[in-house]
């Protein structure tokens, strides 16, 4: 699709995500600009809410199929899904067509919607290849690997590749960065003391790195590794990968961190 | 034993703060994994392997009554008599009247999961025959009076130390002062005090790795020889096994063996793989007069067909647990039974009703850990997802969880209230959210009980989004 030769430009449709929607609007902005700037067409529709996981993992299979039909409808005729979350893009892309198993007609609607839906930082790299990446950053990372994007998506070297094109930006790799930081949804706040332990282990290896910065793709894993990190007392900062590839780390603070005072 | 799953929350919350087991079981984290890293990083073709395991099981559950039925012919062809066991109650029936039959007073045992799953030594003690564990894990725990933790290393909860002050109080005639920290010296200990025992030993109970249909062989792994004799020495040999342990040949066993012990313990096999068929014949040096099997059902013909028809195919290697964030962080016990990790969190509820086990398939954070190491390709965090939709279907969700839910699903739906509801909330917790994260929340509780709550940045993405349009135009 991204061949020179190719006069119009895809038009991909932005699945914000509730939870960047909610909580980190920045992010959605951060992958407007990606997106853009990779030369695609953004289209945001308006009535999204969620992808319906919440549901599907509490075993709300009913609700999870009308939110999915919602989704379904809401991102017709785009050429490309993109969400900035691994694991709301693997709900579209993996589980959309499970849970239509049983009834044709979406079943149909949610594999031609599974499809075209991605990940954001495999679609930049996998989809648009090499896109240009404006983002500016000096510090050190290191990144966690979510585990949905991970293992329902194969999204492990699509956002390294993009972050070795970041002028300033020194990548160190944590020993147990695949390792899943306890969040799990509902799990977390149902089991909280099992949470702590795991949540624990990541801020461990997060804090072995002696990186500066933690980035990943899934901003319910960045909210609880960041509520762990502040609860601790650690200066960590806690971003979204989009947000340094964009450039847009200025819109707002490090997640959990307060906005810097305006002088005047 | 009883099983106290139905607790597990309380189970798990004594598990982290139990600093012996934590230290265990840091232990088993850095162990386990890295050597099964290991080990399938040599064998360039372990993936295409777990296909061809995985696709054995399939085979075999496909047409699980032929196999059995042709495993059955073979052994009485060899000698040997095949007991169909309905429950757990009928295995230990069998199995103690062959005991008596055979006027035993001491048995021998090989680790059996099986063994452990129908309770069959409560069963023997209570006939007044004393079973002796023969596994080094097993007869620790026997002798602690403790279930096993894990289904492979079914002592790994313990330290080193608790172990010597259990042989300390256990063996009196030792002398006092010996270093039985010292792994040598303990596992000498226990060789000698076992050895009488295997001679002793009237009849041998023995589990079973695999049935082998086209010879009527069984397959039993161990790393100690303990299997082997308790089988050989004892005039009757009883094997224990479920239904779904069947393979059609010999070769399909060997397949199976070899992503068996990768995916256990890192090693390429383990160091005894013992091949039993039929009782000793009239050529052979030594062997049990007698052959038994006492083939289990379970509730495993229940879940044949069913939505838990994928689980029969484990081979109980215990990678899952090994590799489970939240079996390494509340080990074995936790879970209220003989199995445990995500394998026990599906299975247990099959066995024992899912009223009783209801937290297990939900401590899960689904992170797939265990799907991605599974050497027969057991798709566990669906499993586990389809308890969670049995139990919201039949309302044993809590009424908190499933209110909320359902409130929330219903905004979710309705786009429009769902943008007034999120406007109201966002714009009243940015008020409060000035520190860039809160403490306390009400009803969050569960969250910042551990960790503070980021606060949101300020009005909603899709609010923003509509402005900058609007602004636009």
């Amino acid at each position: 699709m991204n061949d020179s030769t190719q006069k119009t430009p895809p038009t991909v449709g932005l699945f914000v995500t509730c939870l960047v929607d909610l909580m980190r609007p920045s992010v959605g902005t951060a992958a407007m600009k990606l997106l853009g700037d990779a030369g695609c067409q953004v289209y945001v529709p308006i009535s999204q809410t969620c992808c319906g996981q919440p549901a599907y993992n509490a075993g709300d299979l009913l609700d999870a199929q009308e939110i999915a039909k919602q989704v379904i409808g809401d991102f017709a005729g785009l050429d490309y899904v993109v969400a900035p979350s691994g694991s709301c893009a693997g709900m579209i892309k993996v589980h959309y067509p499970r849970i239509f198993k049983d009834n044709q007609d979406w079943l149909e609607r949610a594999e031609e919607l599974s499809a075209r839906t991605y990940e954001l930082m495999s679609f930049l790299n996998d989809v648009m290849k090499d896109p240009e990446i404006l983002g500016d950053y000096t510090g050190t990372m290191t990144y966690h690997d979510s585990c949905s994007g991970l293992r329902e998506l194969g999204v492990k070297q699509q956002p390294r590749n993009l972050m070795s094109k970041v002028p300033g930006l020194k990548l160190v790799e944590g020993a147990e960065a695949e390792a899943c930081c306890g969040f799990g949804g509902l799990f977390c706040v149902k089991y909280p003391d099992i949470s702590e332990k795991i949540v624990d282990a990541k801020v461990d290896d997060i804090l072995a790195t002696g990186a500066d910065t933690v980035l990943g793709g899934d901003l319910g894993c960045l909210m609880n590794v960041a509520g762990r990190l502040t609860r601790r007392g650690s200066d960590v900062k806690v971003r979204h990968v989009a947000e340094v590839l964009a450039g847009t780390t200025g819109l707002a603070p490090p997640i959990g961190h307060p906005k810097p005072k305006v002088k005047g | 034993m009883k099983p106290t799953s139905d607790v597990f929350i309380n189970n798990s919350r004594e598990a982290l703060v139990n600093d012996t087991l934590q230290e265990a079981l840091a232990k088993l984290a850095q162990g386990f994994p890295l050597k099964r890293f290991n080990a399938v990083s040599r064998l360039a073709e372990f993936d295409d392997l777990r296909d061809a395991a995985r696709d054995i099981k399939t085979d075999v559950l496909n047409n699980l009554d032929s196999y059995l039925e042709k495993f059955e012919a073979q052994v009485i062809k060899q000698g040997g008599k095949v007991h169909w066991a309905r429950t757990a109650d009928e295995a230990c029936k069998i199995i103690v009247g062959l005991c008596e039959d055979a006027g035993a007073r001491t048995v021998t045992k090989s680790k059996s999961m099986i063994g452990e799953e129908i309770a069959l030594n409560e069963s023997l003690e209570d006939a007044g025959i004393v079973p002796v564990e023969t596994d080094l894990g097993e007869y620790i725990i026997q002798l602690r009076k403790e279930p096993p933790s894990h289904i492979i290393a079914p002592a790994i909860h313990l330290t080193i130390e608790q172990v010597a002050d259990t042989f300390k109080e256990a063996h009196q005639d030792y002398p006092a002062d010996r270093a039985l920290t010292e792994p040598r010296v303990l596992l000498d200990e226990a060789r000698q005090v076992l050895r009488q025992r295997f001679i002793d030993a009237d009849v041998g109970i023995t589990g079973a790795n695999m049935l082998v249909a086209e010879t009527g062989s069984i397959v039993v792994v161990t790393n100690e020889g303990n299997a082997d004799l308790t089988m050989t020495l004892p005039k009757v040999h009883i094997a224990v096994a479920s239904l779904e342990k069947i393979v059609p040949t010999l070769e399909d066993a060997t397949t199976l063996m070899r992503v068996l012990a990768r995916s256990a313990t890192g090693q390429d096999m383990s160091v005894y793989t013992t091949l039993a068929t039929g009782p000793k014949r009239d050529e052979d040096q030594d062997g049990p007069e007698a052959f038994h099997i006492v083939l289990l059902d379970n509730g495993r013909t229940d879940m044949l067909g069913g939505d838990f028809h994928e689980m029969l195919r484990c081979i109980r290697c215990g990678a899952c647990l090994n590799h489970c964030p939240i079996y390494k962080s509340v080990g074995g016990h936790a879970y209220g039974w003989v199995y445990s990790g995500p394998m026990g969190a599906v299975l247990m509820p099959n066995l024992l009703g899912i009223g009783k086990t209801g937290d297990l398939p939900n401590a899960s954070t689904l992170c797939g850990k265990c799907e991605e190491i599974c050497p027969v390709r057991i798709p566990l965090p669906d499993m586990l997802r389809q308890w969670r939709t049995r139990q919201f279907d039949a309302a044993v969700t809590s009424s908190k969880s499933h209110f909320g839910l359902k409130v929330w699903a219903y905004m979710v739906k309705r786009p429009l209230l769902y943008r007034f509801f999120v406007s109201f909330m966002l714009s009243n917790l940015r008020k409060f959210g000035r520190k860039g994260r809160f403490n306390w929340l009400p009803f969050a509780k569960g969250w910042t009980q551990v960790r503070d709550f980021p606060a949101p940045e300020g009005q909603s993405f899709i609010h923003q989004y509509l402005m900058s349009q609007k602004r636009k135009r």
